[in-house]
């Protein structure tokens, strides 16, 4: 009778803007507030009764209200901060909503937290059994599956030694095997797969689309179009806190990597697209010029497309670089270019002053197929920090007047269209 | 009807919803995963250890360390009384609860922060963290008893000693003092580590009141001391009812000082159940504020 694995109905979840992770209050704080709040409020006059809603906090999340069946794959999109996080930790218990609720049928996995209590002093023995208790796997259980759990992982041999001495991808593979084996009724996975090497990734997505032939729930969450396009079949577009839009996964993607773009061939970043990490970095326009110059959403295969990147350092920041990253609607990556990828240039800037900068690059004529294209955004200082990245900066078209082929009115295969130099030989 | 229907045909139905005023204590939650208690206890003590050149020999060293420091200050040069035990043995019978207490407040308290890393992620009792942590004190308690029967039988066998031991059947109440110190751990460390949570002060404070805790205890000297119309105010702190009933149940020190007893057992089971109070208010926000 029952086929809902998740209702959700009208959540949302306020953030006091401050409460990051990082920071904590002292009981100093506390005081001095405490014996400050009163003035205030005697300043503003009567109280107005909830100074909660004041504008020092923020709905991460705001009137979501959706159902899952049992069994079904769905995915989650949306830019970054538009609440997708918030959303899985709601569900998966770990905060509490500030309004509205959410029935969940059956033992929730979450796979945001490949890893999460494993201690690096611990044989990697010792952590399944501890990894799978925090998950909340009884013993009998982890018993019955530790051999299956240790092939998965491909480190039989290792078993025995501290998690410490792992590398970085052995340690993945333990921690996504363990996760993995948990045999939840709803499983939630959360960007799991952009970390780990392509075999790895492969390995995991196996294990997913398994969970979903089992019939059991799946809530993917992922900035990878073609994985969502892939392994879902119903998706679910978040923005600002908002779930915007429902549909089968093809025009749910589309839609979302079409949302948001004004058309008008530049994207200006507002300070709420701008996460305070980013610092000393401030993104600010990114634009595309046509052979003339001119600002446009519009641009012509056979003619040079020009890219700006206009941004402002707070500081000097040793090794950045800022980039673009060009994708298909669909999500795959075309190719990735940054502003010091000549060596000669990076020796040269190796760090760069505080001050206000353009970023420019020409993509050359007849390099794109007609389209719809997305660019990204990347600054970051190689293996250091990333400051700022916006997967979904910018979207426009391609029109291919007069590109090679273009005498037969057909489309081509393929996001690149170039004008190779073809030689017809007769022997 | 049908509600009632659809909870049975599954019986994990989760209903989150915001919740407001005073929270269920909901125990039940712990029970479920006493596994999980089990686990982070075993893996408490296990960590303790690693990579110590000397390992569990630590739980050992301490307690003699200090008992034999305090021998030489409390006894030799302050000349304080110990109820006609050997000083060291007297003091080691403190030791013992004090030790177990003590470790559980600190680790316990901080424990919640130092695990943040899991509770900003996965959804499980909180309960969990603190309880944990205060059972693993118990390994360290357990080694430090064996060392206790050491000392007992080499003051009992040793030549020229005045010192007997008799095996009294108030031995058996033993474990209810031990209980009782894990009740007034437990309490102590639910209020501190849910309070960590938001103020980090707490980790300031901690030290510096167990030095000052150590002192309003009878450890290095008897509650005897202590003059009769203070015995009451002095029973407030419970740990004085657990080392004198330690004192009591191995030594055969007094009769047992039932009504400081009970007022002892009152202040731990009132702050244990404050402190459950208070940390399942707390715990809401745990993973917001951590």
């Amino acid at each position: 009778m029952n086929d809902i694995a998740i209702r959700v109905e009208n959540l949302g979840k306020r953030y006091r803007i401050g409460t990051a992770p990082e920071r904590y209050k002292t009981l100093r704080d506390t005081l001095v507030a405490g014996l400050n709040a009163p003035i205030r409020r005697l300043r503003r006059g009567i109280s107005t009764g909830h100074s909660a809603s004041g504008s020092n906090m923020i709905w991460a999340l705001r009137d979501i209200s959706f159902e899952v069946p049992r069994g079904k794959v769905l995915g989650i999109v949306g830019r970054n901060g538009a609440g997708k996080s918030t959303l899985l930790k709601i569900l998966s218990r770990v905060t509490e909503p500030t309004e509205g609720s959410a029935e969940i049928y059956g033992r929730v996995g979450s796979l945001l937290e490949v890893g999460t209590g494993f201690h690096p002093e611990l044989t990697g023995r010792e952590n399944i059994y501890l990894n799978g208790a925090i998950l909340g796997m009884k013993r009998l259980e982890i018993e019955r599956k530790f051999d299956e759990i240790v092939a998965f992982s491909e480190v039989e041999q290792f078993i025995d030694t501290p998690v410490k001495r792992f590398s970085s991808g052995m340690y993945l593979r333990l921690a996504f095997a363990v996760a993995a084996h948990l045999e939840p009724e709803i499983l939630v996975v959360d960007e799991v797969l952009a970390v780990g090497d392509a075999e790895f990734q492969r390995k995991c997505m196996g294990k997913m689309s398994d969970v979903a032939q089992a019939g059991r729930t799946v809530l993917f969450v992922s900035h990878n179009m073609s994985a969502v396009l892939r392994l879902t079949e119903e998706t679910l577009v978040l923005d600002k806190g908002r779930l915007v839009y429902r549909a089968p996964t093809p025009q749910a993607v589309d839609y979302y990597m079409a949302a948001g773009f004004t058309g008008a061939g530049e994207h200006a970043w507002t300070s709420d697209e701008i996460p305070a990490g980013a610092a000393p970095f401030t993104p600010l326009v990114l634009r595309l010029r046509d052979n003339k110059g001119q600002v446009v959403d519009t641009l012509r295969s056979t003619e040079p497309i020009s890219v700006e990147i206009e941004y402002r350092l707070d500081q000097p920041i040793t090794g950045l670089r800022v980039g673009i990253y060009l994708l298909t609607m669909r999500g795959e990556y075309v190719f990735t270019s940054f502003d010091l990828d000549d060596p000669a240039r990076f020796e040269q800037l190796g760090s760069r002053q505080a001050g206000h900068y353009i970023s420019r690059c020409t993509i050359p004529a007849n390099t794109l197929n007609e389209g719809r294209y997305v660019l990204a955004v990347n600054a970051s200082s190689f293996r250091v920090k990333r400051y700022f990245w916006d997967d979904h900066a910018l979207a426009f078209s391609v029109d291919a007047t007069g590109a090679p082929g273009k005498q037969w009115p057909e489309p081509r295969m393929g996001p690149v269209r170039p004008a190779l130099d073809w030689e017809i030989e007769r022997l | 009807m049908a509600t009632d229907q659809l909870t049975k045909s599954h019986q994990d139905v989760v209903i989150l919803h915001p919740t407001h005023g005073l929270a269920a204590l909901n125990l039940r939650d712990l029970w479920v995963y006493r596994e999980l208690v089990l686990f982070l206890a075993w893996r408490d003590v296990l960590v303790r250890y690693k990579q110590t050149v000397l390992g569990a020999a630590w739980a050992v060293i301490q307690p003699i360390v200090q008992m034999v420091v305090f021998t030489f200050i409390f006894s030799k040069a302050a000349g304080l009384s110990s109820e006609g035990v050997p000083y060291p043995i007297f003091n080691y019978t403190a030791l013992l609860p004090w030790g177990l207490f003590s470790k559980a407040m600190n680790d316990a308290g901080r424990s919640l922060v130092n695990n943040r890393n899991m509770i900003t992620k996965i959804y499980f009792p909180r309960l969990t963290i603190p309880v944990a942590s205060v059972l693993a004190g118990l390994v360290d308690f357990g080694i430090a008893f064996l060392v206790y029967i050491v000392i007992i039988l080499f003051y009992t066998l040793s030549p020229g000693s005045t010192f007997t031991f008799h095996l009294s059947p108030a031995l058996l109440t033993l474990p209810l003092f031990i209980i009782l110190a894990l009740v007034a751990a437990l309490g102590v460390s639910l209020w501190f580590s849910a309070a960590n949570v938001l103020y980090r002060d707490v980790g300031h404070i901690l030290p510096f009141l167990t030095q000052i805790w150590f002192f309003v205890t009878p450890i290095v000297y008897s509650s005897s001391e202590v003059s009769t119309q203070w015995q009451i105010v002095y029973a407030l702190n419970p740990l004085t009812g657990v080392v004198e009933g330690f004192r009591w149940s191995l030594l055969g020190i007094h009769s047992l000082p039932w009504q400081m007893l009970a007022i002892s057992a009152g202040v731990a089971v009132v702050i244990l159940i404050s402190g459950l109070i208070y940390f399942r208010n707390m715990e809401r926000t745990f993973a917001d504020e951590i």
